[in-house]
């Protein structure tokens, strides 16, 4: 063989090698609980990506491992990759919903979008975890769609309540300039109205901050934008490689680390760690707890990961995006248990999870059965309210880990859930034939 | 009226007002106008001597620097990794000359091209099978680049040099200036203008194309591989930088495809028009034209300059 035809076969074995990593599974023929999980492992968005992709996986293993699955039926996790793209995440559901799934967990606000109007069609219920279409939480309009525990728009409140907080209560905001960095993307412009609506409200002004997607690790002109602007807070809401290079370039330009507060996602270990020592005191939102210092993270230790079945460094357990994939899993996990308790199944259909979903009911004793308590905040959906408005806390970095900065924090539903039902009106205006819901409610 | 303030009156009221933040944006710019200068200098040199639109320009700075850093985590000494990081960068550049452009010749150059895309996706895989896909932070440290930040005041506010940039700037020069001596005085530089004129007639004078495609691909691994150090330390290295290489795009319409000072130049206007111009002019459409405000810069200068600022006019007799 010369050496062309070894390095085609060479070249033709690592694409397959690769594209076996990343597309999904055949469809498995044994009995189970079929779970797909759109993910992404790949591309530029991958340093999110992998942490969340690998704590779902091992919850949802570490359940097969320990207790045989959910009720006693093994639950079927496959992957399948997006790499952070719609057109490629839509694709990925078309080939995982052949397979019967339960739900479908998209991890992308721009698939979640393309896949809203096919939930109810497909019967096959989206679970967009504290992403997505905020107004998707109204369960009247969005019967097929759940996005606990909270909404960007919650997140976007407890961002300016805790500003007011420092400030000295809301009438200290007046006249004071907020800053939102985001992410030029569905995503990133999901709390650009309720940050409005409080600007008004409160009477601070409101930047923008626009960073293209091209442009994630080349904020320079946004960050003189900033220094111009002289912003006394910014709230982050990026993915992916924007996230350490906004905390590089914060601390690069002289910006007060302290002042910038993330949502969830922008709370990642690298995220912050990127910034080395000068990070300590970024701050971001959160609703699971960070560390391993929990029962849960010590079941996955030893059925997961002593057994070589996770993917995911062992030392960095406790990272707060994992933990987060952690928390995502066990919204998956209950939404299946309150199923097959609603409908006496043990093998449980789309149809059957909608319900289990809209009764999910986390309360604190359930968080200490699943080894959960401190990790969570209790939790409740219901067939109107799809998220919840649950409590988020701000977690603040140290120079090497996420502590818990202050209390558990409610958003100001009071505020957010008016625009959450008028945003999900105008959706269905705006989508004409948008069918009413038929599906009866369980609570 | 508003409207018209905010673009020919505001703008300039800001620059006499703020001193400080014109000198900061113009620093930013020259930097950032190296840096893309250095990446279309990678796509200046396979052009000059092939013909190609080198796709796969990106994900080698991403390739590049991912080895140099993984060299690094398995416990090779920084500078010993990066001797082994431009080693892999010559294999990649032989690997590609004997696999990809050697059996192609004589094709049409779209056929070349379109080669390159096939390179992109596989060095994506690959790096990623090897790599992993999380990011990876630059051994800045480890290779003496300097780090802190100095500030002086200036009109009533301050400008803040990082350190790392002017490493940037400077090394990204001497970079610029040693190729651009390499392809102009030497041997092989004559031997490259000589490929890029015709391929024909450089074969029939004993020129080899295939060592010319090697030394100029690994000319063009070794500037990613610097491009990724630079552009790797300031964020972090991850399959995301690979997009800022479209970066050299409004560069290269600007400069021309075949020229090194073209690329220079057009560098410099990119990096220091798209700062401005987001930055004075950016908030009258809510911000965010840098990307596409480049391409404008470059398309208005193709308006009176068609083959670019330094390309060569090429007159086809019919």
């Amino acid at each position: 063989m010369s050496i062309r035809h070894l390095t085609i076969a060479a070249i033709a074995g690592a694409i397959v090698s690769t594209t076996a990593l990343v597309a999904p599974a055949s469809a498995q023929t044994e009995e189970g609980i079929y779970v797909p999980l759109l993910t992404y492992r790949t591309g530029a968005f991958a340093g999110s990506g992998i942490p969340i992709a690998d704590g779902m996986h091992d919850y949802l293993t570490m359940l097969n491992e320990r207790d045989g699955g959910i009720g006693g039926v093994r639950i079927i996790v496959e992957e399948c990759e997006t790499g952070y793209d719609t057109k490629r995440g839509v694709e990925c559901y078309e080939s995982v919903r052949a397979n019967d799934p339960v739900m479908v967990n998209p991890y992308s606000t721009g698939i979640t979008l393309q896949l809203i109007p096919r939930a109810a069609v497909d019967k096959v219920p989206v679970l967009s975890m504290a992403y997505g279409l905020s107004a998707s939480a109204d369960g009247e309009t969005f019967p097929w769609v759940f996005n606990p525990p909270v909404t960007y728009w919650d997140g976007a409140s407890v961002f300016v309540k805790h500003i007011a907080e420092r400030e000295g209560g809301f009438e200290n905001l007046a006249g004071k300039t907020v800053g939102l960095l985001h992410l030029d993307a569905p995503y990133g412009r999901e709390p650009i109205p309720v940050l409005e609506a409080l600007a008004e409200e409160h009477g601070f002004e409101l930047k923008l901050y626009p960073v293209a997607a091209q442009d994630m690790q080349n904020q320079g002109s946004v960050w003189l934008n900033i220094r111009r602007d002289r912003p006394d807070y910014i709230y982050l809401q990026g993915w992916g490689a924007m996230n350490p290079t906004a905390v590089r370039e914060a601390i690069r330009t002289g910006f007060p680390i302290e002042n910038m507060i993330g949502v969830w996602w922008a709370g990642g270990d690298e995220d912050a760690r990127a910034g080395g020592a000068d990070a300590a005191g970024y701050k971001a939102l959160s609703f699971n707890g960070a560390g391993a210092d929990f029962p849960v993270m010590q079941d996955i230790i030893t059925h997961v990961h002593d057994k070589g079945l996770s993917q995911f460094p062992r030392e960095r357990v406790g990272d707060m995006l994992y933990n987060r994939g952690i928390y995502n899993s066990m919204l998956i996990a209950e939404a299946i248990r309150t199923a097959q308790e609603i409908t006496g199944k043990d093998v449980v259909t789309g149809e059957d999870v909608r319900r289990g979903l809209e009764n999910l009911n986390v309360s604190e004793e359930r968080l200490a059965e699943m080894g959960m308590t401190g990790f969570a905040a209790p939790l409740n959906v219901t067939c109107e309210n799809h998220s919840g408005n649950h409590q988020v806390f701000v977690a603040e970095w140290d120079g090497e880990k996420w502590t818990v900065g202050q209390d558990w924090t409610e958003p100001m539903t009071d505020r957010v859930r008016p625009l959450i039902l008028a945003a999900a009106q105008e959706y269905a205006s705006a989508n004409a034939g948008w069918p009413m819901r038929t599906e009866t409610c369980d609570n | 009226m508003d409207l018209l303030s905010q673009i020919f009156v505001e703008p300039f009221a800001l620059m006499v007002e703020m001193p400080d933040l014109l000198v900061q944006t113009l620093w930013e710019g020259f930097v950032s106008g190296v840096l893309y200068a250095l990446i279309a200098l990678g796509f200046v040199l396979i052009f000059k001597a092939s013909g190609v639109f080198n796709f796969a320009q990106g994900i080698m700075v991403v390739f590049s620097a991912l080895t140099l850093v993984g060299f690094y985590a398995m416990g090779v000494p920084a500078i010993l990794a990066l001797v082994l990081a431009i080693g892999v960068m010559f294999v990649l550049a032989w690997t590609v000359e004997r696999v990809v452009l050697r059996p192609l010749v004589n094709q049409p150059d779209i056929i070349l091209f379109m080669a390159t895309f096939g390179l992109t996706y596989f060095l994506i895989g690959f790096g990623e099978l090897v790599f992993g896909g999380e990011p990876k932070q630059m051994i800045t440290d480890e290779l003496f680049l300097p780090t802190g930040a100095t500030e002086f005041d200036l009109g009533g506010g301050y400008v803040r040099i990082q350190h790392l940039d002017v490493a940037a700037a400077v090394i990204a020069s001497i970079m610029i200036a040693v190729l651009g001596v390499f392809f102009s005085k030497t041997r092989i530089g004559r031997a490259l203008r000589a490929v890029a004129d015709s391929h024909k007639a450089a074969l029939s004078v004993g020129i080899s194309l295939n060592q010319i495609w090697v030394i100029v691909w690994f000319a063009a691994g070794v500037v990613a591989l610097v491009t990724g150090i630079m552009w790797g330390a300031r964020s972090d290295v991850s399959f995301a930088l690979q997009i800022i290489a479209l970066k050299a795009l409004p560069v290269l319409i600007l400069g021309g495809f075949t020229s090194i000072p073209g690329a220079i130049v057009g560098g410099l206007i990119i990096g220091l028009g798209e700062k401005i111009g987001e930055f004075y002019w950016g908030p009258v459409v809510g911000g965010g034209i840098e990307t596409w405000f480049a391409y404008v810069i470059a398309l208005i200068f193709l308006l009176f300059r068609p083959q670019g600022l330094f390309g060569e006019k090429i007159i086809e007799r019919v």
